[in-house]
């Protein structure tokens, strides 16, 4: 395991004080806080570093043991005695937002044993625990239909009901299924966001679908009946007489269902595109013309 | 309301190790709403999860009540405008490939 450089994550000089770490960490936790950046893996992951560099340097015990070995600390073993004299709290005192002791790094708990806590000012409370987020990526077809799914999260197993109509960017909480509480508070909850791939002849807006069928230009002309694939099966459509390209149609109750009214579906908004005759022979151009003399009279 | 929704603020202290006068600045602020029912002050356990960020933003960030209203205006904000990005993001889903 890489060792870890404490005192450049918190951008300080080996000589640092104590009141320039205390500075230091609570303008970079300022920052990097998870409340104040939600949904944000990249800056959580940041705060643990501050969080851990905090943990060693603030703690004049451990910052001695970091900077005699430093970059050595796997000579550190000696250390071992001095560790079990200092009898670790091992308390939590909800510095962190909800962290525990898993969020330090293996450089950390090779060194220091886990997790001890100066910081806090001498709160020892019961906190919820971190809330915890996922993506689940889904096709179009697979949020149809209401189904179960079972998820991995955190090596542990948690099957989920998924309703039918959820949407993309969507995001559903599953209470006391995120991190464990701190000192006996209540666990966290996981929320989990979808992200919808749509693979299908369909667009989709909210409960309404949106599709694009190809009708020949006789058909246009004249009318008749038209079979159009919906997102559950075929049906049949009258084309009007005289239909002109681009023309909408709208299939009440076809669309997508809407979420979380089970039985109640969106529209299905079809839009014809003419297509016209291509390679046409001698005759058909003739009788074309013919056409084009009858409309010109 | 479900009575048993309801927690007694000294329990709530109690549970958090923070005095009285925090949780009734907070309502001084409307950062969180108290029902009073038969003169005692009650937390919804809705406003739990709310009320441990501001807990943890006073005491563990050293913000003060002034600042962790304005953070609340604008996490609201970045709430509003990612809904309204999503929302965005699938209309315009309607138009690609077209």
């Amino acid at each position: 395991m890489p060792f870890i450089d404490y005192y450049k994550i918190l951008g300080l000089p080996k000589t640092a004080s104590e009141d320039d770490i205390k500075k230091a960490y609570r303008k970079l936790a300022r920052k990097y806080h998870p409340d104040l950046n939600p949904n944000n893996a990249a800056a959580e992951k940041k705060f643990k570093e501050v969080n851990e560099a905090n943990e060693v340097l603030s703690n004049p015990v451990n910052r001695k043991k970091y900077d005699e070995y430093g970059e050595h600390w796997q000579h550190a073993e000696e250390y071992e005695k001095a560790k079990q004299q200092n009898q670790y709290q091992r308390s939590y005192q909800g510095s962190a937002g909800g962290f525990s002791e898993e969020d330090f790094s293996d450089f950390f708990e090779s060194m220091f044993g886990g997790y001890s806590s100066k910081t806090g000012g001498g709160r020892r409370a019961k906190f919820r625990g971190q809330d915890f987020n996922a993506e689940l990526q889904l096709e179009l077809k697979d949020v149809y239909r209401k189904h179960k799914r079972t998820l991995t999260i955190n090596n542990k197993n948690i099957r989920i009901t998924i309703p039918a109509g959820v949407e993309n960017g969507q995001i559903i909480r599953i209470k006391g299924h995120g991190g464990k509480g701190v000192n006996g508070g209540p666990n966290g909850d996981l929320f989990i966001q979808f992200s919808i791939i749509n693979h299908s002849k369909f667009k989709r807006d909210k409960d309404n679908l949106y599709t694009t069928v190809d009708l020949d230009l006789y058909k246009a002309l004249l009318g008749g009946e038209l079979m159009v694939d919906t997102f559950d099966g075929k049906v049949k459509l009258t084309v009007k007489p005289e239909t002109q390209n681009g023309t909408k149609v709208k299939l009440k109750g076809k669309g997508f269902p809407k979420y979380k009214k089970e039985g109640e579906f969106g529209d299905l908004f079809v839009t014809y595109q003419i297509k016209l005759p291509t390679n046409i022979t001698n005759k058909e151009k003739e009788l074309i013309k013919e056409l084009q003399k009858l409309r010109a009279l | 309301m479900k009575p048993t929704d309801l927690i007694p603020i000294e329990l709530v202290c109690k549970h958090y190790k923070i005095p009285v006068a925090f949780i009734n600045a907070l309502q001084e602020f409307q950062l969180i709403e108290l029902t009073i029912e038969k003169d005692t002050f009650f937390m919804h356990k809705k406003q739990l999860n709310k009320f441990e960020k501001i807990a943890r933003l006073h005491y563990d960030l050293d913000i003060n009540l002034e600042g962790i209203d304005a953070i609340y205006n604008l996490l609201d904000q970045l709430d509003n405008l990612k809904e309204e990005i999503t929302m965005l993001h699938n209309k315009l889903r309607l138009y690609e490939d077209l």
